[in-house]
């Protein structure tokens, strides 16, 4: 720790020293715009390659099934630059911007049912993998020898279990709480798995796995079945024949408020995951994207400046985000435990 | 708004691989170790447990120890004041017995003197008496050559019988 300045101040100069090396390439090509938007949505967005450094890029799957052809799979590599793979073209209209598409007769586009092993849908196997090899090697070695202290990896990753476990799922679900514990529990780490890997900014992590929507609407749909499924007649009263005045039932105001409450419930799990984790993504592109925009607007000298600025901003925000992955991942799966736990109360 | 428009694909991958890791989570996973921990949990508080208890019954078995040491140093005392007791008592009654005895043996010796000396008297009543008729026998044998002083005397002698 005594060299830890010493290194960050190595890392600032290095870091400048990059930016001057590409100031290069950019300032020679004067008309050249940065686009920050789309740097920012290439990165945060879900892609069909994964990108290396520079132009390198690995290609990944493409699975589509057309509605005249049926199934095909191939790479991505063969539709860079425009080509075009059995009728298949990336688009690049407005409507479906970068995505496959089938190029009909009439020329139109059609979106295919598009099953693509995306960035995303590797990350989410990677993340899968990890947590399997983790708890399946823990429930392992844990059945086979019960009575012995643990440290290290396993000792952390058990804390981190239990202190959901006795903190959050116990008092949160209630009476029946370990029914409930695994699904919470794999949800927990899921969640914060994927947002840590999501800070890890090189080749095969950075994916923008949890701040994606569709990744958190499988969620949100997880806790919003599982509760709904095991909600008890009580809580089922409460939605269409709630304790209330009976004028505020007679028009159903109340159960219809009620009756949405169950889907903004998951509603709002999905975009608070969602929201959370995509502008924590998106502040640290914005500071980096911040240099490359001084650059073209203010020169090299400015934007070097700026560059030891913004990568301060970036640590920084990277630092909150560690402490944002938890957090969300906590939040979800507290708030899941709440939900799960109003819907098995007994009367109150 | 791209966005915020879910895709089918990652809807759909990530359905499947979080249903998979659900389903094997769930099934070989946390209910396991959930488990285990509570079972060393519980073998730590039993181990508490029985350690503390052991504690105590050390506890005690040294109080008892104690208790049992000095009890018997009073046994040893009590034993040895009776022990003491009985020598006196005995002592005592050797010395009682010894006296009787010698009581007796005095009382037996001198009855016996007595006895002796009553025999020896009578013996010596009976020489004497003997003796006497005897001498008597002699004396009366030269009184008596007379019949009228024979018959005095007998009549004195019965005289002398009767009053």
């Amino acid at each position: 720790m005594k060299y830890f300045k010493h290194i960050i101040l190595i890392f600032f100069v290095l870091f400048s020293a990059t930016v001057f090396a590409e100031n290069d390439t950019v300032q020679t090509a004067e008309n050249q715009e940065f686009n920050i938007k789309e740097m920012i949505f290439e990165h945060i967005g879900d892609a069909y390659e994964w990108h290396l450094l520079g132009h390198t890029a690995i290609p990944l799957p493409i699975i589509v099934r057309s509605s005249n052809t049926g199934w095909h799979v191939f790479s991505a590599a063969r539709l860079e630059h425009g080509e075009t793979y059995n009728g298949f073209v990336f688009s690049v209209s407005e409507n479906h911007k970068g995505k496959v598409v089938e190029i009909n007769a009439q020329g139109e586009e059609i979106r295919p049912l598009d099953l693509s092993l995306t960035k995303n849908v590797i990350s989410i196997f990677m993340t899968c993998a990890i947590l399997l090899t983790i708890f399946l090697t823990m429930a392992y070695k844990y059945k086979k020898e019960p009575i012995r202290s643990r440290r290290g990896f396993l000792g952390t990753i058990e804390m981190l279990t239990m202190s959901i476990y006795e903190d959050v799922i116990k008092p949160c679900v209630g009476h029946d709480y370990k029914r409930f514990a695994p699904y919470l529990l794999t949800v927990f780490f899921f969640i914060f798995t994927s947002n840590l890997m999501g800070l890890i900014p090189f080749f095969p992590f950075g994916a923008n796995v949890t701040g994606n929507i569709a990744v958190t609407f499988v969620l949100a749909m997880f806790t919003f079945v599982i509760t709904n499924v095991f909600g008890n007649k009580h809580y089922w009263k409460e939605v269409f024949n709630p304790d209330v005045p009976i004028f505020l039932k007679a028009i159903p105001i109340m159960p219809l408020v009620e009756f949405l409450g169950l889907f903004t419930k998951p509603l709002a799990l999905m975009i608070r995951l969602f929201a959370n984790m995509m502008s924590g993504h998106m502040v640290v592109l914005v500071f980096v994207g911040l240099i490359f925009i001084f650059n073209i607007m203010m020169g090299a000298v400015t934007a070097s400046l700026v560059s030891v600025v913004s990568v301060a901003f970036s640590i920084f925000m990277i630092a909150l985000d560690v402490l944002i992955s938890f957090i969300q991942a906590y939040v979800f799966t507290i708030l899941s435990s709440i939900f799960i736990g109003m819907a098995r109360a007994e009367h109150h | 708004m791209e966005l915020f428009t879910p895709e089918i694909g990652l809807i759909f991958w990530m359905f499947v691989s979080f249903a998979v890791v659900f389903f094997l989570l769930a099934k070989f996973g946390f209910p396991i170790i959930l488990k285990m921990v509570e079972k060393r949990s519980d073998f730590i508080d039993n181990s508490i447990k029985s350690a503390k208890e052991a504690n105590e019954r050390l506890a005690g078995i040294k109080e008892e120890a104690e208790k049992l040491l000095s009890d018997a140093r009073v046994e040893q005392l009590r034993i040895l004041n009776e022990a003491g007791q009985i020598r006196n008592k005995m002592v005592e009654d050797a010395k009682t017995q010894a006296k009787n005895e010698a009581v007796l043996l005095i009382e037996k010796a001198t009855a016996d003197i007595v006895k002796a000396k009553e025999d020896a008297l009578a013996e010596i009543r009976g020489e004497v008496a003997v003796l006497s008729i005897e001498i008597a026998e002699k004396v009366l044998r030269q009184e008596l050559e007379n019949k009228t002083q024979q018959t005095d005397i007998i009549n004195r002698l019965l005289d002398e019988m009767y009053v």
